[in-house]
């Protein structure tokens, strides 16, 4: 908890001065080079730049708390208001890429381990050291080319909204998700595959086969069940990592997302608007791993917090 | 059987890795053709005899170019990870060695750093000042502190009790002396296994940003870059898209085999 609270405390600085002291005058960026002298040291005052730094960075990380990330530049509507547009995008992709990722990793990791050592674990294992060489966006133009060019089954991109429907959306969803879980698919595969095999050579697993349990109730029972702390400690840190890797394949598939409005930002140089994306997407990572520390007393009742 | 699988791993990942460094060299001397040089007559073309891997939007010769995007993929990995390396390394070092509230201090913000992934910090920097190779370069190496400090600091910890340092100190050895000449050198096994580990992410990542327009600015030839313009043309040539983003894929699984090979060789506890 207090390496969360750290990372919060360590981003909101971060992000402060890097968007509003190291570009220099935020006044002079938003007036560009036609705003004379006079008037640039009264937007500054309007604007409370005049004060000392650690008052500004309280009054704004205080705002943030509150919801209150400013305004864009560029739109001119609330930062946050922008935000939660594109939530509906960001957010169901990185689910469905998490439960993508759990969803191959898991039965493959322990498919590896109870295969140590023959054919089946060679191949898992090379199917995973393709997962993490194989980078996440040219995998989505390889689906693309694949599914649309070539077959013409689905569009090459885009996303029309809920608007129309559950399985409409889901369906523009798909080959993104599909191409942002690879990475974190082939370390979950990997990550499982160890903490099964790390079971299966413990005492009461010898214990349950002594007792003519059988294997499917060894492997799944008893060696699944106590693997899972590794298991969801990495699946969790990979769920944060999608959260990032969806910045890049909203770009991959034009899905107005989080990730392309930062991008979208950056050219128009809306700081803002930057500012207030990385710090959401950061806080996201944060929530996301303690709601991590939280399962782990639901998996393992020993672990209790004071 | 399973020491020969692990050398197998091992020699393919040197054989890749070699054979990466040679193309990267031999492309500072000679490319098929000039990188730059367009053609409109011979745009968007798929493998032919003169252009054995196509040519871009612009009658560019991709082979020439892939060849050229090598050396910024090195050349990003490289000082990523010393980024990375150096600084992790001497932060690793004061709270290892010097303990107390600096180490405590110092463990907190890795905590932070690590909880902030590499592309949010790209995205900042970029927004701050302008998109650019550099950039990238710092935003990944930031990325790399974390790891490179707590090894640093680990084997600080593991060493700094240990007979022979208390042996100098009492001949009189100061603290840079110990740190420098007796800690360090021990700390050096897992740091370059770590360094090798973390090349290949470097690369991936540097094309990831320079796909987003974050890290290598065109015309200069990178295979983010270079994947980010054949995305326009998929329908028209897509080989295009094929081979950069096959020569990342070979050279990420060349190094990642380089590097769980010299895990095992090094520290054959690790291998499971």
């Amino acid at each position: 908890m207090a390496a969360l609270a750290a990372t919060l405390l360590f981003v909101s600085v971060l992000v402060f001065v890097v968007i509003r002291v190291l570009p220099g005058d935020p006044a002079l960026v938003i007036m560009g080079t036609e705003g004379s002298p006079e008037a640039a040291a009264e937007l500054r005052r309007a604007m409370g730049l005049d004060r000392p730094l650690v008052v500004q960075y309280l009054e704004w990380a205080g705002n943030a708390l509150r919801g209150d990330l400013g305004r864009s530049i560029q739109y001119d509507v609330p930062v946050s208001r922008l935000i939660l547009t594109r939530l509906p995008v960001t957010l169901p992709l990185t689910l469905l890429a998490g439960a993508f990722m759990v969803a191959a990793a898991v039965p493959l990791g322990v498919f590896a381990a109870t295969r140590h050592r023959r054919g089946g674990d060679y191949l898992a294992m090379v199917l995973s050291q393709i997962g993490v060489a194989v980078p996440g966006f040219w995998a989505g133009l390889l689906l693309i080319l694949l599914f649309s060019v070539k077959l013409g089954w689905v569009r090459a991109g885009g996303f029309d909204g809920w608007g129309e429907g559950l399985g409409a959306g889901l369906r523009a969803l798909l080959l993104p998700a599909a191409a942002l879980a690879l990475f974190q698919f082939a370390v979950l595969t990997r990550t499982t595959r160890s903490a099964v095999l790390e079971v299966l050579r413990e005492e009461y697993v010898k214990t349950a086969r002594a007792k003519g349990a059988s294997e499917r109730s060894v492997v799944f029972r008893h060696a699944l069940r106590n693997a899972m702390i590794p298991i969801v400690t990495v699946a969790g840190v990979q769920l944060g990592q999608l959260v990032a890797g969806s910045i890049i394949l909203e770009s991959v598939f034009y899905l107005p997302g989080l990730g392309r409005l930062a991008l979208g930002a950056i050219s128009a140089r809306d700081l803002p608007v930057v500012q207030g994306v990385v710090l959401f997407a950061s806080s996201l990572i944060v929530v996301i791993n303690v709601a991590v520390d939280i399962l782990y007393g639901i998996l393992d009742p020993r672990i209790r917090y004071e | 059987m399973r020491r020969a699988f692990r050398h197998v791993t091992f020699t393919i990942g040197l054989v890749v890795t070699l054979g990466l460094l040679g193309t990267a060299a031999l492309s500072l001397v000679y490319t098929p053709r000039d990188p730059l040089q367009m053609s409109i007559a011979g745009r968007l073309q798929g493998p032919t005899a003169a252009h054995p891997l196509g040519t871009d939007q612009f009658g560019r010769d991709i082979l020439s170019r892939v060849m050229t995007g090598a050396v910024t993929s090195i050349l990003v990995g490289v000082i990523a990870v010393g980024i990375g390396m150096g600084v992790g390394v001497s932060l690793g070092m004061c709270s290892g060695y010097f303990g107390g509230w600096l180490d405590e201090g110092f463990m907190r913000l890795m905590d932070a750093v690590q909880g902030f992934p590499a592309i949010l910090s790209a995205l900042l920097l970029a927004a701050a000042f302008r998109p650019s190779l550099a950039m990238s370069m710092v935003a990944i190496g930031v990325a790399f502190l974390p790891v490179f400090a707590r090894l640093t600091r680990a084997s600080f910890l593991a060493h700094r009790e240990r007979e022979f340092v208390l042996a100098a100190r009492a001949l009189g050895a100061g603290d840079a002396a110990l740190i420098g000449r007796h800690i360090l050198p021990n700390t050096v096994p897992p740091l370059i296994v770590q360094a090798t580990i973390s090349f290949p992410v470097a690369i991936l990542a540097e094309a990831a940003l320079s796909y987003l327009g974050l890290g290598t600015q065109p015309p200069h030839p990178s295979w983010g870059v270079m994947l980010k313009e054949a995305q326009a043309f998929l329908g028209t040539n897509p080989w295009y898209a094929v081979f950069p983003g096959g020569a990342i894929a070979v050279t990420v699984l060349g190094l990642n085999l380089l590097g769980d090979g010299l895990r095992d060789l090094l520290d054959p506890k690790l291998a499971e």
